[in-house]
């Protein structure tokens, strides 16, 4: 006969109140993991979806995710003339943020190459950007519809696809336009702050007496045509050609001036130890706590249920039970609540993972490894029930 | 083998708690036998000692000195006889009812008694067929799928008998069985004791203070600070 099982169905109540109680804190734990996941997963999505082999970035920084990085667009063609290099693509990224409906609306901007890398990996509806100017590929997160507009910088801008779910590292979702869109976007001046510009480089080439009016005109235009150029990007990625030394590109490229070509390897590490590493370790602490809290909780449940057991126990002992019946009962009491509990965390976040605001994968390792720990904890935590209920004596089922 | 003459045999029993100045004499010379059959009566106030004899004589609380037998094997000998499975003859030959019935609260009736079978390695149907035969037997057929809450109190200790019956013990121990009772249901129970004594040949020894059920014992035994009385 199965003690626990009958002590269960009769204070079933109290059980399944408690397990569900608990089903939801390791709901939370499975959903820190989830979370710490995505992180890791939304760090590295733009990159792995650009699936570039080098990243070159302005010398000194460790752009363009962790640091500003500028560079001039028409790198892209030393950088595609290096031997080993098969393409060679300037992008450019930025965040976003602007009211839509009377909310905040923030995604990431990619401005790609419509000939090169880093533009959309999959389009689920609509079309790719095919026309240089004035149109947009958006993620499905955005909920945004095909042929909505959205004002960006001095234009409007016309949604003509929409990809999957790509996010940046900071859990936005993304949106591409071409590149020299986002160039526009991100560094175009308005017609007023233009004019003041021509203005004050006129001025300044007419204290110099000796030009001549023609010279002036000449250093004007140029001047104002440098000070007006959009074609700067953050980096410029390059995809080696097959059998080519990474090392060797790298090494040809970083020694140029001004340049600093990362391996993919190294923009992970960047990502994954740099950006998001303090977030996991706080997301990992979280979990801990959590899981001390779990295995607190199971144990004062269980010592209590087993206080409230001494005189069945006791008579259990007197009718010459063994010792295992009893420690059976206390310790399958404390896995079925364990393992009930986890599953019951586990279907929580199966069914409204998708509705976090951030992003949550599930990886099969993960729940088992926490499976794993749930039932060490309900084990562990079980202990102090049955030492109170070994060190329980015979005579006191004795008395009134 | 031989008929064995007593259930129950006790001799020179003494309990001694605490030690040196400390030290309290609950139960000192004690010497008594009840035979297969016999109803016996340990009666005395509290503090007298009875509980402890009984609780000694129930493999629970080891004796100081003296000598215990029970059901012809040699149990305590100045001090339990080593090597001795005390749960295993608990299990075996002793059945235990209390004052407060004791059923376990999340068992029906007939798993309160089946428990006491499946622990004595009884397998599940068998434990059925013979607990549901002794519920109905004490007219609780109508019972079996009850839980002790809804039992009332001379139900609940029919069940407890049934319970301490369910083995075929050569010894039953009962401690105040009948003190939660009215009287009414304290006098079926130990009407029920003495059938049960008689009809399965065990040997019951119950501690009482109750004077009102003193009729129906085979002999009394008086326990007074300590010392009994025959």
């Amino acid at each position: 006969m199965n003690l626990a099982i009958r002590d269960i169905r009769y204070h079933r109540g109290r059980f399944i109140l408690t397990t569900i109680g608990l089903g939801l804190l390791l709901g939370v734990v499975i959903s820190m993991g989830g979370i710490y996941r995505g992180l890791s997963a939304d760090a590295l999505a733009v990159l792995e979806s650009t699936r570039a082999d080098i990243w070159v970035v302005q010398q000194d920084t460790n752009g363009p995710f962790a640091e500003s990085s500028r560079i001039p667009e028409d790198s892209k063609y030393r950088i595609k003339s290096v031997p080993g290099v098969a393409e060679a693509s300037p992008l450019s990224f930025q965040t976003i943020q602007i009211e839509r409906q009377g909310k905040p609306f923030r995604f990431f901007l990619i401005g790609y190459d419509l000939n090169g890398l880093g533009g959309p990996s999959e389009i689920l509806a609509g079309r790719d950007i095919r026309q240089k100017h004035y149109e947009m590929v958006v993620g499905k997160s955005m909920k945004m519809g095909i042929g909505e507009k959205i004002h960006l910088g001095l234009h409007d801008y016309t949604i003509v696809g929409i990809t999957g779910k790509v996010v940046s590292s900071g859990g936005d979702a993304v949106a591409y336009v071409s590149l020299a869109d986002a160039q526009d976007i991100q560094f175009k001046k308005d017609n007023d702050a233009i004019r003041n510009d021509r203005e004050r480089i006129g001025d300044n080439l007419a204290g110099i007496r000796i030009l001549s009016p023609v010279q002036t005109k000449y250093l004007k235009q140029n001047i104002a045509a440098i000070s007006e150029s959009t074609h700067t990007v953050n980096t410029v990625v390059a995809r080696l050609m097959p059998g080519a030394n990474l090392h060797e590109v790298q090494e040809r490229i970083s020694r140029w001036n001004h340049f600093h070509p990362i391996s993919a390897e190294e923009q992970i590490r960047i990502m994954t130890k740099g950006m998001i590493e303090k977030a996991r370790m706080q997301i990992g602490l979280f979990r801990v706590i959590l899981l001390v809290i779990s295995a607190v909780i199971i144990s004062l449940i269980i010592y209590t249920s087993t206080i409230d057991k001494i005189k069945v126990i006791a008579t259990l002992k007197l009718i010459g039970a063994q010792n295992r019946v009893i420690i059976g009962m206390i310790l399958q009491q404390s896995l079925l609540m364990g393992v009930i509990a986890y599953f019951i965390g586990y279907g929580l976040i199966l069914l409204t993972y998708e509705k976090f605001p951030r992003r949550i994968v599930l990886e099969a390792f993960d729940l088992q490894v926490l499976f794993v720990i749930v039932i060490v904890i309900s084990m562990g935590s079980s202990f102090v029930g049955i030492r109170k209920a070994l060190k329980v004596e015979p005579a006191e089922a004795l008395g009134g | 083998m031989g008929e064995i003459k007593y259930a129950i045999e006790v001799e020179n029993l003494t309990k001694i708690y605490g030690k040196g100045v400390t030290a309290v004499t609950a139960i000192a010379d004690a010497t008594l036998q009840v035979k297969p059959g016999e109803l016996v009566a340990l009666l005395g106030p509290s503090g007298s000692g009875k509980t402890t004899l009984l609780t000694s004589i129930g493999l629970i609380n080891e004796p100081t000195h003296g000598k215990v037998v029970i059901d012809g094997t040699m149990v305590a000998d100045e001090g339990w006889v080593p090597g001795l499975d005390l749960k295993r003859l608990r299990r075996e030959k002793l059945g235990f009812i209390f004052q407060a019935h004791n059923l376990i609260p999340f068992l029906t009736a007939l798993e309160n008694v089946m428990i006491a079978l499946e622990i004595n390695h009884m397998t599940r149907k068998e434990a059925t067929v013979r607990a549901t035969e002794l519920l109905e037997s004490l007219n609780l057929g109508h019972r079996l799928y009850n839980y002790p809450s809804a039992l009332s109190g001379g139900e609940a200790q029919r069940v407890a008998i049934a319970r301490a019956m369910a083995n075929k013990p050569k010894v039953i121990l009962a401690d105040e069985p009948t003190a939660a009772l009215d009287t009414e249901n304290g006098k079926n129970v130990m009407a029920l004791l003495k059938k049960l004594a008689v009809e399965n040949n065990s040997a019951i020894l119950v501690v009482t203070h109750d004077h009102r059920m003193v009729e129906g014992f085979d002999r009394i035994f008086h326990v007074n600070d300590g010392r009994l009385v025959n």
